[in-house]
């Protein structure tokens, strides 16, 4: 299932790439970290913000753009690697990841980073704030202004998360999407074992929300999705989720082939052959 | 057996006999404020009639957000929508904003410096509930929190001053809430309410009452008692507990008066601490008594009946100081 245009696509691939790419640089120069997440949420990122969010790259405090809040601070490296791709910050500063007076910390904070909208790492936060972004910007007659939200699916164990999801029904907010990464691993194991949180179409058309779900890392169908929730962005309408199954580490085989996926340590000489297979990845897709 | 007193707790009154009361001061105090900052907006968590929301609710229905009991999302909202250029005041009882909704105002609105300000009515004993209802340890779960500023208003003067004041602090701000008919006292006194500010609200030479919250009130009634007994009751009011004004204070408690500390709150991590906090770190060993709730959880019952066994009524001021005089 495509309509999207061959160059559109090949764009946010690029984009997709060049993210995966620093990904891999900052967990090289750490030597770890939440690696896997990161290369699996690539996808939806590129789409974010090389596609679809309004922003201004040189302005990030523009107070006409998007808002797109990472909840999940640990893929804070994912986020930073979007944000150079998107021109917001250097991308040789990517290289400062999670040192001593970066900009760039391992856990994602509002405070510390240019273009980063919350302080994420306790998780269940993000919708909440969502809700009240998407809110105040309606009652100030700016509801065409989307409020985006990336959340992990270990995050749906939190309570709150489901208060911020009733919520934003309750008050219709047609101008938030709820974007779920469900890559199936949390800190204590597969998803399903620790808690299970299947059927979640069921659960989310529950509480009233709209719902999609698609392969996240099938680009095409992650610009779908995209262009579908935007279309459908009412300001009094029903908030929308797009619920994106995405695969840990996704594009970097010796990476996928690992078992603690949640949060990775690499040895020295991995990380070369991590980058040349994933550089080859992107060409053959090219071809 | 004897008749049993109306406990009413939820709606009992802090009012003493014969002290003048303002309705609802919170309420009317938020819709001056929004009258000329449409930046204004109120939150509440099923609780508007209890905590004199639903007086903004009824002026401002476009500008009012019932968030259901939900504390959680309430505060991260107030946060978000603080993030987009608005000034939340969130309400719920002191018991949920503090015990179960702590991480959301600590990491949404605290950490990033938001404008997000939080009036919590039922702090410390003003119920009769028991532990679910009695925010004992409010002050204490919050003082440790960075940023975030603390008031605990004596009166309806102060709860009207607060008001603008915490929507002016460009950061987040925890209020200790008086709701309902509220006493008035401050009125009779040469006082101004400024932010983190103590104030002596009436000079005396025998004692000195340090005092926050609804215990400035019933010390400056003690105050008027205690004359009686010819002691003359000095009273200071720190209607800002964090951040708190050492400054003022240890100036007024190291001098040769008895001097007490008396706070609607557990004796642990409040009002008495952080007077001992400010003497000890300037090298003073004044003692300082503090009159305040036990570490224990409160018994349900009448609130002016557990007021009186917990030291915190008038008459129990007064005889507290006296005994202290020995």
């Amino acid at each position: 299932m495509t309509t999207i245009d061959q160059q559109r696509l090949a764009r946010v691939a690029e984009a997709a790439y060049q993210i995966r790419m620093g990904v891999l640089e900052q967990g090289e120069a750490q030597g770890e970290g939440y690696v896997g997440q990161a290369l699996g949420i690539a996808d939806v990122l590129a789409a974010a913000y090389c596609d679809k969010l309004r922003y201004r790259p040189e302005e990030p405090e523009w107070d006409g753009r998007d808002r797109f809040l990472l909840s999940i601070g640990h893929y804070a490296l994912a986020l930073y690697a979007a944000l150079a791709a998107g021109g917001v910050i250097p991308r040789e500063e990517l290289l400062t990841y999670a040192a001593d007076d970066s900009r760039l910390p391992m856990s994602g904070m509002a405070t510390y980073t240019p273009g980063m909208e919350i302080s994420g790492g306790s998780l269940g936060h993000g919708l909440g704030q969502a809700v009240g972004m998407a809110l105040g910007l309606r009652v100030q007659g700016r509801g065409d202004q989307l409020v985006y939200n990336l959340l992990s699916d270990g995050e749906l164990n939190e309570g709150s998360t489901w208060e911020a999801a009733m919520s934003a029904n309750h008050f219709r907010l047609g101008n938030l999407i709820a974007i779920v990464d469900l890559n199936g691993l949390q800190a204590d194991g597969r998803t399903e074992t620790v808690l299970n949180n299947e059927p979640q179409q069921d659960r989310w058309a529950a509480f009233g929300w709209q719902v999609q779900r698609i392969d996240g890392n099938d680009l095409a169908a992650v610009l779908t999705a995209f262009d579908v929730a935007a279309a459908n962005a009412k300001v009094d309408g029903a908030p929308q989720v797009i619920l994106c199954d995405t695969k840990l580490a996704c594009g970097v085989p010796i990476l996928e082939s690992k078992e603690k996926l949640h949060f990775l340590r690499v040895a020295a000489e991995e990380w070369p052959v991590a980058k040349e297979q994933l550089t080859a990845g992107y060409q053959g897709q090219e071809k | 057996m004897s008749q049993p007193k109306r406990s009413a707790a939820m709606i009992a009154s802090i009012a003493d006999a014969g002290v003048k009361t303002t309705s609802a001061p919170f309420g009317h105090a938020l819709n001056a404020l929004a009258a000329v900052d449409d930046r204004v907006v109120g939150l509440t968590a099923d609780l508007s009639k209890y905590t004199d929301m639903h007086i903004f609710a009824a002026e401002h229905p476009d500008r009012f957000f019932e968030m259901g009991m939900a504390e959680q999302v309430m505060m991260g909202a107030a946060a978000g929508m603080a993030a987009v250029g608005l000034v939340p005041f969130a309400t719920t009882y002191s018991v949920f904003a503090t015990r179960r909704a702590y991480d959301f105002l600590c990491l949404d609105a605290a950490e990033p410096g938001l404008n997000v300000n939080i009036a919590a009515a039922l702090p410390g004993l003003t119920t009769g509930y028991g532990p679910s209802h009695q925010a004992t340890e409010d002050v204490a779960i919050l003082r440790g929190m960075p940023e975030l500023t603390i008031f605990d208003p004596a009166d309806a003067v102060d709860v009207e001053a607060i008001v603008p004041a915490a929507a002016a602090l460009p950061g987040p701000t925890y209020t200790r809430l008086l709701r309902g008919h509220v006493p008035r006292v401050l009125d009779e006194y040469d006082y101004t309410f400024e932010v983190g500010k103590a104030k002596v609200v009436r000079p005396g030479s025998d004692v000195v009452i340090v005092s926050s919250g609804l215990m400035t009130m019933r010390a400056l009634l003690a105050a008027e008692k205690l004359a009686e007994h010819k002691v003359d009751v000095s009273v200071v009011h720190c209607a800002t507990l964090k951040p708190f004004d050492e400054e003022t204070v240890v100036a007024e408690i190291n001098t040769p008066r008895l001097a007490l500390t008396a706070e609607n709150h557990t004796v642990v991590g409040g009002l008495f601490e952080s007077v001992a906090s400010a003497l000890v770190k300037r090298g003073i060993g004044k003692q300082v008594h503090a009159i305040g709730l036990p570490d224990a959880f409160i018994e349900a019952g009448a609130l002016p009946t557990l007021h009186d066994t917990h030291g915190l009524s008038t008459d129990a001021v007064v005889r507290r100081v006296l005994a202290e005089l020995g």
